[in-house]
């Protein structure tokens, strides 16, 4: 087997990974960017709709565009890419890591680093993932699936369309299949409120008049070979009313009913995960429970802007170059997560330098207050004139609010 | 005349109402912030969307090409292009066949419809 070393490997090259590839390259580590796929960009490549890149370039960008920019960005640096190349094990031999990827043009490649940076990103939850009972017929897809089917692949997975979900990939193929020439008869969101942008929401159904039922549960996909339609029931005061059941028919169902961070690789290298963000727990730097093995992007949470990706990745590959160069943390705090959150990432902090925190709520709220506390102490509070769960918010905290930090102190961060 | 809608400029989403007069004048309230009257404005008197699609690539374009290379090319408006117009405009783009290479940035149909917009290509293909 062919073998190769650099100081780092990245494994994905999407918009996390390309990112913090281009940080170990500014601080003059080799490094390798392994991603399965034929280009750089991972899911951007299939978001061809517009709204990335708002605060990383200043401008809003289709989810190609932006990964263009940071695939010449790579190509003008040093970093090697291994394109169409699977990795399939993380293993460790002292202190060096192993890379194991197999691909058609390259057959099996191991390569040697004394660093490794996950950027996987995520995957879609499916109907086995949600349950919904009834027949199996064909034309029941992911939402995001069905994206890379229309825009990249250029087929068209049916001509009626039924939405189950309200997540922002949902809405986006609402419109998209619209735009095709599909009818879209519904969206059908369990929650009473949607889970994706407000600006999706009037540009993505209300511009196709396609009805948007809250609280309602899809209790069937019926059809025989095909779908033929789903049933749907309305929860009243937090009880189903099956007796108020409708059919609507549809040939197409698309499931946008939230991701799922892409583990099986860390899992495989013993990594410990966070069963709430279903990614890697990590310290103050992003490094998770395997020393030299850093995590950024959707594979330790999943984000809902590419620009906060963007800058995530680039702290871990910055993080990454410190622990080559044997820098590491003083003294770490513990993050508790308090009251109205539902989870904080990173869950540690290093007193010593500025830190960046993001977190989801699990309530909607106008007027919040968002406050952390060390050891009961208020620290720090910011207002919130909105804050819902499919918002990521995210917090700064350094020396001037944890200098009193003892080994012992506990920081927590709520919302009110 | 009312008529309600919601302000998409941040993500407070207020809930607009707007009141035409008789003189066409158009009355904003519900909004927080002075954009969401502008933004009622623009929306009730003439709409703008960017529209984004993807082209086909012609049949004898690209010798033979990677079994995994995109089979269509993502394009885009450079500005918002008036909403009313939008069908159109989809049936332009979906009439394109593109010969390859397409650039990033190309342009592909020069003052769409006769709107000041161009089409552009989103991603390079080969
Ligand atoms: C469908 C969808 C729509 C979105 N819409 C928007 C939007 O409108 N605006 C916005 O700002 N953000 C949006 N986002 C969010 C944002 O674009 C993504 O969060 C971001 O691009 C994710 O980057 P990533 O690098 O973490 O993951 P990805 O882009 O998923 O990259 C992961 C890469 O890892 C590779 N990989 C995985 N496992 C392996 C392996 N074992 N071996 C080799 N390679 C591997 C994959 O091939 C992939 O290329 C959207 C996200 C999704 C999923
Ligand atoms: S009116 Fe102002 S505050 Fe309200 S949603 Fe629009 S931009 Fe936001």
């Amino acid at each position: 087997m062919r073998e190769l070393r650099y100081d780092a490997v990245v494994v994905g090259g999407g918009a996390a990974g390309m990112a913090a590839a281009l940080a170990l390259d500014s601080r003059g580590k080799s490094c390798a960017v392994v991603d399965r796929e034929p280009s750089l960009g991972g899911i951007l490549l299939q978001c061809v709709h517009n709204g990335f890149g708002l605060i990383e370039f200043d401008e809003e960008l289709t989810g190609p565009e932006f990964a263009e920019r940071f695939a010449a960005r790579l190509a003008d640096s040093r970093i090697a890419t291994f394109l169409g190349a699977t990795v399939l094990e993380i293993a460790e031999e002292g202190e060096e890591k192993l890379v194991f990827c197999v691909s058609p043009s390259l057959g099996g490649l191991r390569i040697r680093a004394r660093a490794v940076v996950l950027a996987m990103g995520c995957r879609e939850r499916n109907r086995g993932n949600i349950r919904i009972p009834g027949t199996r017929p064909a034309g029941v897809y992911t939402a995001g699936l069905a994206q890379r089917l229309v825009n990249i692949e250029g087929y068209v997975p049916g001509k009626d369309v039924v939405v189950v979900g309200s997540g922002d990939i949902g809405l986006i193929m609402a419109r998209r299949m619209s735009w095709i020439g599909c009818k879209v008869h519904a969206a059908v969101e369990i929650l009473p409120y949607p889970s994706g942008l407000a600006r999706n929401i009037v540009q993505c159904l209300r511009d196709f008049s396609i009805p948007l039922y809250l609280s309602h549960l899809t209790t069937s996909v019926y059809g025989r070979d095909r779908v033929e339609g789903v049933e749907v029931a309305p929860i009243e005061d937090g009880a189903l009313q099956p007796e108020k059941s409708f059919r609507i028919p549809c040939d197409t169902v698309l499931l946008s009913v939230g991701l799922v961070p892409e583990n099986e690789l860390s899992k495989g290298a013993g990594i410990e995960l966070n069963p709430t963000t279903g990614g890697p727990i990590v310290d103050s730097t992003l490094m998770t429970s395997r020393g030299g093995i850093f995590a950024c992007g959707n594979v330790l949470h999943v984000h809902d802007l590419v620009d906060y990706v963007a800058e995530e990745a680039r702290r871990a590959g910055l993080f990454a170059a410190d622990w080559l160069e044997g820098r590491r943390p003083r003294k770490e705090l513990r993050v508790k997560v308090g009251p109205n959150l539902r989870y904080v990432a990173p869950g540690k902090v290093d007193p010593s330098r500025e830190n960046k925190l993001y977190m989801r709520t699990m309530i909607v709220k106008n007027e919040a207050l968002f406050e952390a506390r060390l050891d009961n102490a208020v620290v720090k509070s910011v207002k919130k004139a909105h804050i819902q769960p499919s918002e990521m918010l995210s917090l700064s905290l350094g020396p001037a609010e944890l200098e009193r930090a003892r080994p012992d102190s506990m920081l927590e961060l709520s919302i009110q | 005349m009312k008529e309600e809608l919601t302000c998409i400029t941040c993500p407070l989403g207020c809930r607009l109402v707007a009141e035409r007069g008789e003189d066409g004048s158009l009355a904003v309230s519900g909004n927080r912030c002075p954009r969401g009257a502008a933004y009622a404005r623009e929306e009730l008197l003439a709409p703008k969307r960017v529209v984004t699609a993807t082209c086909r690539i012609a049949p004898a374009s690209g010798t033979r090409r990677d079994e995994a290379a995109p089979r269509r090319v993502p394009v885009k408006t450079s500005a918002p292009f008036p909403k009313e117009r939008v069908p159109e405009l989809l049936a332009e783009i979906y009439r394109l066949e593109l010969a390859l290479p397409v650039a990033r940035g190309a342009v592909l149909l020069a003052d769409a419809l006769g709107s000041g917009v161009d089409l552009v290509a989103t991603r390079s293909v080969e």
